[in-house]
């Protein structure tokens, strides 16, 4: 499933300035392996010590955080939109 | 350091120059400003302090400004108010109020955090500043981008109380309304900031930001005679300020403005939107997202940002979290104005409700020294109380409608006065 991911400012020092990437995968561990396959030099930085995902980065299919859909269970559709967002902004107090 | 602070990674340790930057492009964790404390010893003294305006400014060198910034509006230094009849009704025995309610300009303590934030982005050379905002953020950006002459970019749910958009509105300020909540506006502010060259409070600026948040610390002590509380009871909604106050606190310690002491901290959150004190109740740091779903708009954000490092507070000081209904919010917003004569928005009906709670499940010692954090105005929040006032039927102008209709209201149990008397000598005529 072709899916297109649209990434952060944050993660441009590791692609070599790409902000969008049109990856095949069907969920997301296929499209987080994806990233890393086209951007080798990302994956030091996308997981921690124990080699998962680090825990401020987010993801959003269309308008969703991914983790109200399944996180990793969640099978991608034609058309969707990932979004990565790292350490959201936070609110208010 | 070449300057007297630095951002550094809260997770990685990495350093890097002042800079309008909040994320570590190493690990992508948020980034902190950290003060060279050992540096500003000799600045930040309870003298130097005592010599500064009353407003939060006294407390400058620790604020991450340029040296040639000149404050233009004087936030903060809000009272710090004993609450005994508050205290009485709820089993406490030495409460206290810092209330917002009342800070300058725009009556809630995003003001504090608003007037850093702008210092920083005026040092940055941005002319647009912006935020993402479920109200009171964007209230504050409005007004003190409208003092210093700076364009404006405010996301906010298109659903927002009314009184909230009038009052961004009100300044001038290009109020952008998204069809959706709060962490929707969060993630479009997010791309937008990536797209241009733009300042925005709560992403790009954030770190600076997150450091005004600490005066309201810095005060609680001035305010207490140079001393810390027994425990702080604060609302939560990205989870900065818990954490703000608590490194407030930490840093008049190590600079010996304070004697050393364990605060407890304890946070506060509506139970439709409560990932933080979910996480606290699990004894862990793990945020599970949710969506919100309560009349405490200020604090709906279902993804907090600081989340980890608010539970990681809490837990590390020996506090506690609770959550609220949205039942008991509306009553605690009574309590706290029928008692103290604050009138303070949902935000403040949350705390006030936690702290109630708190007391009444033996968390909180009757005889602790506990400051409990009023964030921000009832006047913003008027809808929340929508219909909970009977409205009796008006009188004519007539003392014995005056007597019939409302003489047992005010003084319930007493008789309609018959014709007066003539006065006795030493006696009251009643």
């Amino acid at each position: 499933m072709p899916v297109n991911v649209l990434l952060p400012n944050a993660f441009q020092k590791h692609t070599n300035g790409t902000r969008e990437i049109k990856l095949e995968a069907k969920n997301l561990p296929e499209l987080i392996a994806g990233l890393e396959a086209n951007f080798p030099e990302l994956k030091q930085h996308l997981r921690d010590g124990d080699g998962k995902v680090r825990r401020f980065i987010n993801f959003y299919v269309n308008d969703e955080d991914i983790r109200f859909l399944g996180e990793d269970k969640y099978a991608f559709k034609d058309g969707d939109e990932v979004l990565v967002i790292p350490s959201i902004a936070g609110g208010c107090c | 350091m070449a300057s007297s602070y630095e951002l550094r990674c809260r997770e990685c340790g990495k350093r890097f120059d002042i800079q309008p930057l909040s994320i570590c492009d190493d690990c992508f964790s948020p980034l902190e400003v950290v003060f060279d404390l050992p540096a500003i010893k000799s600045k930040f003294t309870r003298e130097a302090i005592a010599q500064g305006p009353w407003n939060m400014w006294r407390y400058r060198a620790l604020l991450p400004v340029p040296d040639s910034y000149i404050p233009v509006t004087p936030s903060g230094m809000t009272p710090l108010m004993a609450a005994p009849r508050l205290a009485k009704r709820i089993g406490a025995k030495n409460l206290y109020l810092k209330n917002d309610a009342v800070c300058l300009p725009t009556l809630s303590f995003k003001d504090r955090v608003v007037s850093v934030a702008l210092a920083a982005a005026q040092g940055f050379g941005f002319d647009t500043v912006g935020c993402s905002s479920t109200g009171n953020l964007a209230n504050a950006v409005a007004a003190q981008a409208a003092r210093l002459g700076l364009k404006t970019c405010i996301l906010v749910p298109a659903d927002l109380e009314p009184a909230k958009i009038l009052n961004t509105q009100i300044y001038g300020a290009t109020l952008v309304r998204i069809d959706g909540n709060y962490d929707h506006c969060n993630r479009l502010c997010s791309q937008i900031a990536d797209r241009f060259n733009w300042g925005f409070v709560n992403v790009n600026l954030r770190p600076y930001y997150a450091e005004g948040s600490k005066t309201f610390g810095f005060e609680i002590a001035e305010q207490l005679g140079w001393r810390l509380p027994d425990n702080v009871v604060v609302p939560m909604a990205g989870g900065s300020l818990i954490t703000k106050i608590r490194k407030a606190f930490q840093e008049l310690i190590d600079l010996g403005l304070v004697e050393p002491k364990t605060v407890r901290f304890f946070g506060a959150q509506a139970t439709g939107c409560s990932p933080i004190v979910q996480a606290v109740k699990k004894g862990g740091e793990h945020i599970e997202p949710q969506r919100p779903q309560t009349i405490a708009r200020s604090l709906a954000i279902g993804n907090p940002a600081d989340g980890p490092y608010a539970a990681r507070a809490i837990r590390e000081s020996g506090g506690w979290a609770e959550d609220v209904s949205d039942v008991e919010i509306v009553s605690a917003i009574r309590e706290l104005a029928e008692t103290e004569g604050v009138f303070t928005e949902t935000a403040g009906g949350v705390t006030t409700a936690v702290t109630a709670r708190l007391y009444a499940h033996g968390r909180i010692s009757p005889d602790d020294l506990t400051v409990v954090a009023i964030t921000g105005n009832g006047l913003k929040t008027l809808d929340a109380l929508d219909g909970k006032f009977e409205q009796l039927p008006a009188i004519r102008p007539r003392l014995a409608d005056f007597e019939e209709a409302y003489l047992d209201r005010i003084q319930p149990g007493r008789a309609p006065a018959q014709p007066a008397a003539p006065a006795v000598e030493g006696a009251y005529a009643r």
